[in-house]
């Protein structure tokens, strides 16, 4: 359970979050959907303690994340993780070395041991394997196109099976048939960890495939959340062109 | 005008936090948690090993020079025999160590800026960070233990290639023997001269990688961010070199004055 009250985040003299409450409940996909600029990327860091607030606090599973010294965050947020939007990967390793990346640093959580070899590579190519990226595992980053670093990322995010995943705009700049295979992946991914998802996106048929609920991130607040069904029906400008997008057909074109 | 100033001293002094703060994480977790032997030794190679032509070159063409200009300046006094005092006292106490420190800058220092700068600016430290790495000790650390050990060890490298060429100069250019260039240097050189060299190195070499790792990790504004941070902390780091150095040959001076005077 995430909860979040009264967000203020600043930036120069713009105030990006204005005082923003949010409950993202246990198990479900929450996606929040927005116009470019509002501070959704920005609510996602604060969430995994990457930004500090302002003002207000963000509770996750009963440990307020918002108040932490640096190095209780780092324990705290170990049980989270988050796929970038331009994938984060580290371009000086491989994939298979950047999706070994975490259990390579912090071992067996149970035991506090390091990971024999063998199974590390064995977990990599299961989750390489699952992203439909089997046989990547010596290329770079760089020799990989943006849907397949996106995939790639999101072998790395399932390695360490985290209970909260963050995904910020994971279908930005991608066909639509790369697109769908990512929101499926993300259901898949959801299903099998059975932790509690945020996705961020600009994607209405993204929104509407993976959404337990969906949320309205406008003029730095929470303005509506709801299921797939009732968010579509709400009479609001932004909702009402999503809807649009949604049923789209193409223009008319003149003679 | 007031509020410009008063803008830019916060900013002064927020950043001067922001190194601190840096600074004491750095140390701390080189300190308490070490980084894995991997990532210094990799870094020990890249500082270090990869940095010896550099400081060769500059160390053997700064003695070649030195010894030039003490033969034919104090010649002229019936001088030249200290010819080997001046090149080996200057390169021991003064060049060895701020010419190693300001060509690994600008040979190490503005990479390991642009480096971190564009992990920052693609997001990869915000990548460690959610995966509860501690940036500052998985990639500022290694750096900083590998500074503070291969500057000391370059700037010794620097100081007896610097030695090296002034002794070719004289020994076959200028017909000193052997003799008269060493003999002079055992009496006039002594280990606080040594000493004071390696603190120095030490000193500079704590700088330069804590200035150009808090300068990339802090850029913003992309591909041109990076290279603004780039050279900022070259900038930066060879005017603090350049000022301590000063700061710290009076310092270094002053203890061995009133330890003598013990």
């Amino acid at each position: 359970m995430i909860r979040i009250r009264n967000l203020w985040k600043r930036y120069g003299k713009i105030d990006v979050l204005k005082g923003l409450d949010l409950d993202v409940n246990q198990g479900e996909i929450l996606v929040i959907l927005g116009r470019s600029g509002v501070g959704k990327s920005v609510l996602l860091r604060h969430i995994i303690g990457i930004e500090k607030p302002d003002q207000g606090t963000i509770e996750v599973d009963g440990v307020t994340i918002s108040s932490l010294k640096k190095n209780e965050l780092y324990k705290a947020v170990k049980n989270m993780g988050m796929l970038f939007q331009g994938s984060a990967l580290f371009d000086s390793m491989t994939i298979e070395e950047n999706t070994a990346f975490y259990l390579s640093q912090h071992g067996d959580p149970v035991t506090q041991k390091p990971y024999p070899s063998e199974v590390i590579t064995c977990k990599v190519q299961e989750a390489l394997g699952m992203v439909g990226l089997a046989g990547t595992e010596k290329k770079m980053p760089s020799d990989l196109s943006g849907g397949m670093r996106k995939r790639a990322g999101l072998a790395r995010l399932i390695m360490y099976r985290p209970s909260i995943l963050l995904y910020d705009e994971p279908t930005t700049g991608l066909d639509p048939i790369t697109a769908q295979q990512i929101n499926e992946l993300i259901v898949k991914t959801q299903n099998e960890l059975k932790g509690t998802s945020i996705v961020v996106t600009h994607d209405i048929h993204s929104a509407l495939y993976m959404a337990d609920r969906m949320a309205l991130h406008s003029d730095g607040k929470i303005m509506h959340v709801a299921d797939p069904d009732t968010f579509m029906n709400i009479d609001d400008p932004i909702v009402n062109f999503l809807r649009e997008s949604a049923t789209h057909t193409p223009r008319k074109k003149s003679v | 005008m007031y509020m410009v100033v008063r803008q830019q001293t916060l900013r002064v002094l927020e950043m001067v936090g922001e190194y601190v703060s840096l600074a004491i994480d750095v140390v701390q977790a080189a300190i308490y948690k070490p980084p894995a032997w991997g990532l210094i030794r990799e870094q020990l190679y890249h500082l270090g090993v990869m940095s010896l032509s550099v400081v060769a070159i500059t160390g053997f063409t700064t003695g070649f020079v030195l010894s030039a200009q003490s033969f034919y300046q104090l010649g002229e006094k019936g001088m030249a025999g200290v010819t080997g005092v001046m090149v080996g006292k200057a390169m021991i106490t003064e060049l060895g160590p701020i010419l190693t420190a300001l060509m690994v800058t600008g040979r190490v220092g503005a990479s390991m800026c642009a480096e971190l700068g564009t992990m920052k600016v693609t997001e990869q430290i915000d990548a460690l960070k959610s995966m509860a790495i501690n940036p500052n000790a998985y990639l500022v650390a290694p750096r900083f233990i590998a500074g503070i050990l291969m500057i000391p060890l370059l700037t010794l490298f620097c100081i007896v290639m610097g030695i090296f060429g002034g002794y070719l100069i004289s020994v076959f250019f200028f017909h000193m023997s052997p003799t008269t260039f060493f003999q002079p240097m055992k009496v006039h050189i002594s280990t606080f001269d040594v000493a004071s060299g390696i603190i120095k190195a030490f000193i500079f070499g704590v700088l330069l990688v804590t200035v150009c790792c808090y300068r990339g990790m802090n850029t913003s504004g992309g591909a041109a961010g990076v290279g603004r941070s780039t050279t900022q902390s070259v900038v930066t780091s060879y005017v603090l070199i350049l000022v301590s150095d000063f700061l710290l040959t009076m310092l270094l001076n002053m203890i061995h004055m009133k330890l003598r005077q013990i």
